[in-house]
């Protein structure tokens, strides 16, 4: 018996067919063919159980959401504390909480003047967007083949057609893709003066982590300075001291005209997203303040997370445990794929936002179920089957980074013989 | 009026802390025996070099003793510990052929250390060095009376443990100690060892912490002086060692026992020593003036002052030069409170019939504190001094020497130590002088004692030689293969694992820095197939 109290379930079973009938059929079954048969259930750290009390290292950590754990007891105590007086607010009026975050966003943002909040990341790119094209009188936006800002209006027509066209929301007339490492590709997608701005992604997720090749994004802010468009940098999964830097445009040496962060925002807790706006971009907030408006656009209890994550992140030790994780797993997957060369054939790294690549087209896929039956959950990219998000926490103990190695050396015959089962 | 709420938000700096030391020690414990010496001496030359200033500061932070004396304890408890230790091998593996037996070393991990206000820098350094001899992350708690001055000196051994190779986090100092947070430290389960140095109070808060703990008890030493000693010496002695640092050594002299038939000669070779030797009227004034009516002695007024200032505390007035001052008391038991450890340049003097006396007199005195600390005897008569050494709750007698210094293993072979252990006695799981063995257990890998089946005891070490990278170093970066995979079935270099790409023609730094990386990368593998 599973009983929470306002509702209760016979078994797993049950929660997984009612999933099925009421909430969302396919992805019930999408994972359950994969054999991940998942319902999250007692959660704390970087650990999460099933219902059934299954125990799993998250190593997806929903692209940064768990930068800093699940239930992280002091975001935890942050939002009950501030449950004692606040609530969502009103976003007509100045509000204290919202006011403390966008200043203190605004101190860890150089070149960045003003925060506008949203509860998720693709709002939170639609400002951006809608911000680009109010400083530049322009309509057309750039983006990157693969590249992912999420799924609302202008964010998802940016993004790969898988996720525009079964909603008949793709516009090609208004959003040019072109190739990511492709600075011929950009300027001629740019040359043209008709761009409000181009949005990328800093190391592009949804697509399996390529790195961007030595002056790309230097390069693609150029182009966008020649030719009057303006550079949004997606911190959504690069941000929060994940590339070693608060954000990863400055672990690049980029700086952007305006960028967006979301999910590590949250502290897993409460849904607030911010586009950090530079001061052409940011105008229309002079001009006419309430032109864009979300009711629930930076909680004031959502800010009062967001202040503590901050300043977790802030701490010289969070510094140094990111960089120690990073080492720690640099060093780990040098040695994995000396001794299991033939399955495992590259790795993508920048900080802990790590890609693994395997050698066969899916053999993320494989390495995400052999990992998920030996203790370790993480996930392969949607968009490119052959590398496995690997994204450890910002604050991971040394402990469970040794057990997460040894669960993955011990997960690799498996991997290889699901690998197998594939073919080719 | 207060319109607005008052909230308060938890804060975890303790885990923060502990979390950085967990990861210094699963690297630290990896390094070999010559790394970890580079590493040691880095952090006692960088002491040894900040020592005055070092002891200028406590003194001036804290109110207590004498800089002059402190820079002595800083340079003692740096390179001196160092020294001392350096042969000595902690890391292994040491074989031992005639038993067939290879030991390893295993670091204890993160040691919580608490260090006193009477003492701050020199504890430091010296729980800090031992931590480096041994491979253990360190996390220093300080007294919150010398917590600034520690907490910079602990950046200064951090920098310089850095710079010589140590992981990251190595040491660390808490910079607010309040007693809840340290208090919090000692229960956490990330803590494997705590190293208490302070009062009572804390020292026991570090046994109930359910983790080992290695501490001191109070001092309370007595000096017994035999009628066979050279009185002149054992006075000159016994004042040096009392007024040294303003008796704040918890091994300095509290009373002396003085064997009958010499006490009027040694009174006047104390006399003579500079010590000012108290009239009954000053005796008294001096109990009414150090306690307060709870018993707590007067921490402001007088620990760690020197002799004229607590005169005058009580007072009287003492003729300039004086170092310290003699209260003759009649009997020893703890309702005398001049027979209680004083931390100040404060010493009674009882007389006693013989050595049973001796040893019947220091029971009397260390029923209150003191008991498995330090005594002294000064004289030749050797069945007087194991009579003595057998009878008195001491765990270590000096003999002919200053106790302060001389317990402390400076000046004799005890252990060279800031932490002095009071074994059973004194509620203390370590009996003798806190040594870098104790912050270590051994892996015994132990062969069939049977001659004709062989035990592999070569010199093959399975440690490693690769310091820790620099916090300048870049983070880690990995370009990884294109959208599509390797091209060419050729997989783009892994750093760590495939040669760097060939630097270009005419740097020779870089080409430099690829050959060093090449060669660790050799060692490394090397070092991994051995073990």
């Amino acid at each position: 018996m599973l009983d929470y109290g306002l509702f209760r379930y016979a078994s797993k079973q049950e929660v997984l067919d009612k999933s099925i009938r009421y909430w969302n059929p396919g992805k019930t079954r999408f994972w359950l063919d994969a054999g991940v048969d998942l319902v999250m259930g007692a959660r704390e750290g970087y650990v999460i159980h099933d219902v059934d009390g299954r125990r799993l290292i998250d190593l997806h950590i929903n692209g940064g959401t768990y930068n800093l754990g699940h239930r992280n007891p002091e975001l935890i105590d942050t939002l009950r504390t501030a449950l004692d007086y606040f609530d969502i607010g009103n976003h007509w009026f100045p509000s204290v909480a919202r006011t403390a975050l966008a200043e203190a966003l605004v101190e860890v943002s150089p070149g960045l003047r003003y925060a506008v909040f949203a509860p998720g990341g693709a709002e939170a790119a639609d400002i951006a967007l809608k911000s680009a094209r109010y400083a530049t009188k322009r309509r057309k936006i750039v983006s990157i083949i693969k590249g992912y800002h999420g799924h609302s209006g202008l964010a998802v027509a940016t993004g790969d057609e898988r996720f525009s066209k079964i909603f008949l929301s793709d516009r090609p007339d208004e959003f040019v893709q072109v190739p990511f490492n492709d600075l011929a590709a950009m300027e001629a997608a740019l040359r043209g003066r008709d761009v409000a701005g181009v949005i990328v992604e800093t190391i592009p997720a949804t697509y399996g982590f390529p790195m961007p090749a030595p002056g790309y994004l230097q390069g693609v802010k150029d182009l966008c300075r020649r030719y009057g468009s303006l550079y949004v940098a997606d911190e959504v999964q690069t941000g929060f001291m994940r590339c070693g830097e608060m954000w990863g445009w400055q672990s690049f040496g980029v700086e952007p005209d305006i960028f967006i962060a979301a999910k590590g925002l949250s502290g897993g807790l409460y849904p607030i997203s911010v586009c950090m706006l530079g001061e052409a971009a940011g105008g229309w907030l002079s001009e006419d303040g309430a032109a864009h408006i979300s009711t629930t656009g930076g909680g004031e209890v959502g800010c009062f997370v967001g202040i503590k994550v901050l300043q977790i992140l802030g701490r010289p030790e969070t510094r140094a445990n990111v960089r120690a994780v990073s080492e720690f797993f640099a060093e780990g997957f040098a040695e994995l794929i000396r001794r299991h060369g033939d399955v495992i054939v590259g790795l993508r790294q920048m900080g802990t936002v790590i890609g693994v690549e395997f050698a066969h087209p899916e053999g993320a896929v494989a390495a995400s179920r052999g990992l998920y039956e030996n203790g370790v959950w993480a996930i392969f990219s949607s968009l490119d089957k052959r590398v496995l998000q690997f994204k450890p926490g910002a604050l991971m103990s040394r402990a469970l980074c040794e057990e997460v190695l040894d669960r993955f050396d011990g997960a690799v015959p498996r991997i290889r013989a699901l690998t197998a089962e594939l073919g080719r | 009026m207060k319109l607005e709420p008052d909230l308060r938000f938890a804060d975890d700096r303790a885990g923060a802390l502990l979390e950085r030391a967990r990861w210094a020690a699963g690297a630290f414990a990896t390094l070999d025996r010559a790394a970890t010496l580079r590493i040691a001496r880095a952090v006692a030359e960088a002491g040894f070099g900040a020592a005055r200033g070092y002891a200028e500061w406590a003194v001036r932070e804290t109110g207590f003793g004498v800089v002059e004396h402190k820079r002595r304890k800083n340079e003692l408890c740096s390179r001196g510990v160092l020294d001392a230790y350096a042969a000595q091998d902690l890391v292994g593996p040491v074989a031992d052929g005639g038993r067939k037996l290879v030991r390893l070393a295993r670091p204890a991990g993160v040691i919580l250390a608490l260090t006193p206000s009477t003492n701050p820098i020199a504890t430091l350094y010296f729980k800090a060095v031992l931590a480096m001899l041994t491979r253990n992350a360190i996390l220093v708690c300080p007294h919150p009376r010398a917590k600034a001055c520690s907490a910079d000196a602990g950046e200064l051994l951090m920098r310089a443990a850095r710079a010589a190779g140590a992981p990251d986090g190595a040491i660390q100092v808490v910079g607010e100690p309040a007693l809840p947070f340290v208090e919090a430290l000692m229960a956490d389960p990330r803590v494997d060892l705590v190293l208490a140095t302070g009062g009572p109070a804390m020292v026991a808060a570090a046994y109930r912490s359910g983790h080992p703990a290695l501490g001191v008890g109070p001092g309370n030493a007595p000096a017994f002086v035999h009628e066979t000693a050279d009185l002149a010496a054992a006075a000159q002695r016994i004042i040096a060692s009392k007024s040294f640092d303003n008796a704040l050594l918890c091994t300095s002299e509290s009373v002396v026992l003085a064997h009958e038939p010499v006490a009027d000669g040694l009174l006047a070779a104390l006399r003579a020593a500079k010590a000012h030797v108290c009239d009954a009227g000053q005796v008294e004034r001096l109990r009414g003036a150090l306690w307060d009516a709870g018993g707590g002695f007067d921490v402001e007024g007088a620990l760690g002052k020197d002799a004229a200032t607590v005169a005058r505390l009580a007072g009287f007035e003492v003729p300039a030069g004086t170092l310290v001052l003699v209260a003759p008391i009649a009997r020893t038991e703890p309702e005398e409170p001049l027979a209680r450890e004083k931390l100040a340049p404060v010493l009674g003097f009882a007389r006693v019939a013989d050595a049973g006396r001796a040893g019947a007199a220091a029971r009397a005195m260390m029923r209150q504190s003191g008991r498995g600390h330090s005594a002294a005897f000064h004289g030749a008569d050797e069945a007087a001094l194991l009579a003595f050494a057998a009878a008195a709750p001491a765990l270590r007698v000096a003999v002919n020497v200053p106790l302060s210094l001389g317990a402390a293993g400076f000046g004799t072979h005890l252990g060279p130590t800031m932490t002095v252990g009071t074994g059973f006695a004194g509620g203390s799981a370590l009996g003798g002088n806190l040594r870098p063995e104790h912050l270590v257990n051994w892996v015994e890998v132990a062969f069939a004692a049977e001659a004709s089946l062989p035990a592999g005891l070569g010199a093959l070490d399975p440690w490693r030689s690769r310091p820790a990278p620099p916090e300048t170093a870049p983070i880690p970066f990995s370009p990884g293969n294109p959208p599509g995979g390797p091209v060419d079935g050729r997989r783009a270099p892994v750093p760590g694992l495939d040669p760097e790409p060939a630097p270009l023609a005419g740097d020779d730094v870089a080409a430099l820095r690829a050959e060093i990386r090449q060669l660790v990368l050799e060692e490394l593998r090397a070092a991994m197939r051995a073990a």
